[in-house]
């Protein structure tokens, strides 16, 4: 099925990039393809500007020193107010101290600081978003990050999560997988997201000193989700030998370490010793280098490949991708060493990419990303738009468990009646000054249907035109 | 020091909805006299169907025009007589009770100047004051405010309330604008569902499924077939709601003495093109949320009703005849509602064109008599004292054959 040049470039606009912009279709109708490889090739892809925004060691840091702050100035107050209390029994005491001792100072009100930093890093992303030609390096970082994910929820990950996609995700989302994975495992935020922080060998100094001992999940979520996949060469014992490899990767203690407290540590006191066999191979223990040695062999093994390139198909382009394509990617990325960039450029240049029908939905994060791309919207405040994430299911950078949001559509069909009153309000909060009849010439034509066309000129308001366009079939799915 | 009592609070700008007001700029000529008038503009986006709202019952064409669906005095529930040829929908009594007062105005077979019949385009000809469709970046009231001297306030920044995007065309244009954004906005209408349904039974069935038992229409749909009951619309409450806070709100500004003088707001949802209900469903719902907002304007302008005019309008009206879906299609003259207690109501303003085959616009639609721009133009006149030649030059430009009307207001 051959697309004429318009609806081509909407396609590639709507399933690998973030959804057009005024003039977004045209600007790329000559070569869809081209365009998408040209923005990989781009300098500095990826990056997002980080002026305002704090690395994670800074901002674990800031948290810390914060909670302290609010956690002595509620000490005060409650003794404040056991004061008052005793105060009160010994009315002679009362009338001679006159007025009541100030209060402590309240905590402020509005968000802390992690929250802050959490939106601020959101602000960052969402602006990235908004900001890119077509999105495609941006939806990469999505995905990425999406197969890596931490989450905002866990203690301590708040204040980290948004500066761990920036330091790791986007460093390397064109870079190898290899530097990708090790980048990925040694962050403060996965290492606290998935308990390896406190994971202890015991046969280590500190394993015989003390009861805690081996925590087991990172090690399996890299080994189920991060690498090889389910139910693929691995066993119990590799899980808890690659589990005793990685003990002492941590992070540096507040308390004992004002300057580094929060960054990422080899802690040798923490580490089990010894040789480990993980999938068939010994690994002497040469401490931090036994992970890293077996972290390298898992991203070259054959069945990360497919792993990783079912995972981009199945994102991308079919919920039972075709196999052509995943063998394509999975060779791609094996031939050239988990090189990222290659194997994107493979993903847009297969036919079976593009052939496949549109039937995915569009996630909640792209659709809304999108709508707000549609009519050209730049919002200072994001709160609608975080607001939209939570009422749809995918709030940012919290996913429920490890595996991360779903790829395939049919979760996210339930939220459907939802969309609709996102897509509502979008319309008149973002909407107010678009004609949608351009919107839609601009954003959906090529690939519309003609009933499309009618229910949107044929609405009785233009807000109400827009919501129907950004729930029209051509705008949910891709 | 004393707080700038003209600055919204980020609280305040927080709880309006959708309400926009032009904050520098005061009516200062209308001061002089010792007036301090107010103007709402409220926008019906859709088309409101003017011979439901105020039907014609002594007309002797109107019962056979629209049959069972045509307001009747005689009817269940019985329309409300303003005089001796109009009533009003039932759904509508305060407005009622202010038109008995003396404190509303019904203008009919009224229209603007626009006589194709696409909504987008309507509105823009209804809210830019231009005679034709075309790119408007401005309206007239914002236009009609640029005229009034900008007023020597102490702390009337006129670059300080410009937050949010969401602006009526009509206030839209060069006179510093504020506009709130709800806290809430309303979830999306049940005419919006529908349209959408509609779509995805076209062409996509998996999502229409979705929707449909998502919306609970299917089930609804069913017991609606039932002994000819018309299912009540969803969210009736959530539309009064919103009509009422966002009224409300505007009104409680309006009506501050240091607050703004103008202002405007939007509601949609009236293009009624199949199961109108006139009497007991979608229309008499909306009608119903609008006469609920004129009250709480009422309640909410206290000392400064006296002073008030509240204009309702639309883009145009709707077809003299029901429809094969009991609804009606895009028509031409409708129904202008003025309401406030600086009226001089307690009248129909109309040049009746009669409803006979012959006397309807294109055989259709209700024939247009009075350009909505004359009562406009008199209500910023004789309110505001915006002069009659900035009125027909740059507020509704071309319009210098379209009078003011006269005598809209007690005090001209």
């Amino acid at each position: 099925m051959a697309l004429d040049p318009k609806a081509e470039a909407a396609l590639a606009l709507h399933r690998f990039g973030l959804g057009p912009r005024a003039g977004s279709i045209a600007a790329i109708a000559s070569d869809p393809r081209g365009a998408l490889i040209a923005e990989l090739d781009r300098a500095g892809a990826g990056r997002i500007g980080t002026a305002d925004l704090l690395t994670s060691g800074v901002a674990a840091r800031a948290a810390f020193a914060y909670q302290q702050a609010q956690r002595e100035a509620r000490q005060a107050e409650r003794a404040a107010q056991q004061a008052n209390a005793a105060g009160a029994g010994a009315p002679e005491m009362k009338a001679q101290s006159g007025a009541p001792p100030p209060a402590a100072p309240r905590p402020a009100a509005g968000p802390g600081l992690p929250q802050q930093i959490y939106l601020a890093e959101a602000k960052a992303r969402i602006d990235a978003a908004l900001a890119a030609d077509i999105g495609f390096v941006e939806r990469l970082v999505w995905f990425w990050s999406n197969h890596f994910c931490v989450s905002a929820d866990k203690g301590n990950v708040r204040q980290i999560c948004g500066a761990y996609e920036r330091e790791v995700i986007r460093a390397n989302v064109l870079g190898r997988f290899g530097d990708l994975l090790l980048a990925v495992e040694s962050h403060p935020a996965m290492l606290i997201y998935l308990d390896n922080a406190r994971s202890i060998g015991p046969a280590s100094i500190a394993g015989l000193r003390q009861r805690r001992g081996l925590n087991e999940n990172l090690a399996r979520e890299i080994l189920e989700l991060h690498t090889l996949g389910v139910r693929t060469v691995y066993t119990q014992d590799d899980v808890t030998r690659f589990a005793n490899v990685i003990t002492g990767w941590t992070v540096v203690p507040f308390r004992q370490d004002p300057v580094r407290g929060g960054e990422f540590e080899f802690n040798p006191r923490m580490h089990e010793p010894g040789a480990q066999t993980v999938i068939g191979k010994s690994y002497p223990d040469a401490g931090l280098e036994q992970g890293r040695a077996v972290l390298a062999a898992l991203a070259r093994h054959p069945a990360t490949a497919r792993h990783v390139a079912s995972k981009l198909a199945r994102h991308f382009v079919a919920d039972e991708p075709p196999p052509a394509l995943v063998e394509r990617l999975a060779k791609r990325f094996i031939a050239t060493q988990g090189d990222l960039k290659e194997t994107a450029k493979a993903l847009v240049s297969a036919p079976e990419a593009w052939e496949a029908p549109r039937a995915k939905l569009k996630r909640p994060g792209e659709w809304a990303v999108g709508a707000l791309r549609a009519v050209g919207a730049t919002p200072a405040d994001i709160g609608p738009v975080m607001q939209a994430h939570n009422l749809l299911g995918e709030p940012l950078w919290r996913p429920a468990a490890p595996k991360g949001f779903a790829d395939e559509s049919a979760p996210w069909l339930d939220g459907l009646a939802q969309r609709l009153d996102i897509a509502n309000q979008f319309a008149r909060r973002f909407g107010a000054e678009a004609d949608p009849r351009e919107v839609f010439e601009e954003a959906l034509a090529p690939l519309a249907s003609d009933e499309t066309r009618q229910t949107i000129t044929r609405a009785e308001s233009r807000p109400q035109a827009l919501a129907l366009l950004f729930m029209a079939p051509e705008f949910q799915r891709r | 020091m004393l707080a700038n009592p003209h600055a919204a609070t980020r609280r305040e700008l927080l709880i309006a909805s959708g309400t926009l007001f032009a904050w520098a700029y005061l009516p200062k000529l209308a001061r002089a006299e010792g007036r301090d008038p107010r103007l709402l503009v409220i926008v019906l986006r859709g088309a409101l169907d003017g011979l439901a709202a105020v039907a014609p019952v002594g007309d002797p064409d109107w019962v056979a025009l629209r049959g069972d669906h045509a307001l009747t005095l005689g009817g269940k529930p019985a329309a409300l007589p303003l005089d001796s040829f109009f009533a009003l929908n039932p759904a509508m009594p305060n407005l009622h009770r202010l038109y008995k007062s003396g404190a509303a105005t019904i203008v009919h077979a009224a229209a603007t100047p626009y006589r194709e019949r696409s909504h987008f385009d309507g509105q823009d000809v209804l809210e830019s004051g231009l005679a034709k469709p075309g790119a408007a970046d401005s309206g007239w009231l914002n236009r009609a405010l640029v005229s009034l001297q900008p007023a020597d306030r102490a702390g009337g920044s006129r670059d300080a309330f410009a937050i949010g995007p969401i602006a009526p065309l009509v206030v839209r244009g060069p006179a510093p604008v504020l506009s709130w954004t709800p806290r809430r906005l309303p979830p999306a209408s049940d005419d919006t569902v529908m349209r959408l349904i509609e779509l995805y039974r076209h062409t996509d069935p998996v999502l229409a499924r979705v929707l449909e038992e998502r919306m609970g229409l299917a089930s609804m749909a069913r017991a609606g077939g039932m002994d000819g009951e018309q299912p009540r619309p969803v969210g009736a409450g959530q539309v009064r709601a919103y009509f009422a806070e966002s009224a409300g709100t505007a009104a409680k500004f309006l009506a501050r003495a240091n607050g703004p003088r103008i202002g405007a707001l939007a509601f949609d949802g009236w293009d009624t093109h199949a199961a109108e209900g006139a009497t007991n469903g979608r229309l008499a719902t909306l009608l119903g949320a609008l006469d609920g907002a004129i009250a709480a304007i009422e309640a909410e302008m206290k000392e400064a009703w006296p002073e008030t005019v509240v204009a309702v309008v639309t883009e145009f009206g709707r077809t003299a005849r029901i429809n094969g879906t009991d609804g009606t299609d895009h028509g031409t003259a409708t129904v202008a509602l003025l309401a406030g207690g600086a009226l001089k109501g307690g009248r129909v303003i109309a040049d009746w064109p009669g409803l006979k085959p012959s006397k309807l616009h294109e055989g259709r639609d209700l024939k247009p008599t009075t350009d909505v721009r004359a009562v406009l133009k008199g209500l910023l006149n004789d309110h505001l004292r915006v002069d009659a030649s900035v009125l027909a030059s740059k507020v509704f430009p071309h319009s210098a054959a379209v009078k003011p009307m006269a005598g809209l207001l007690q005090q001209a």
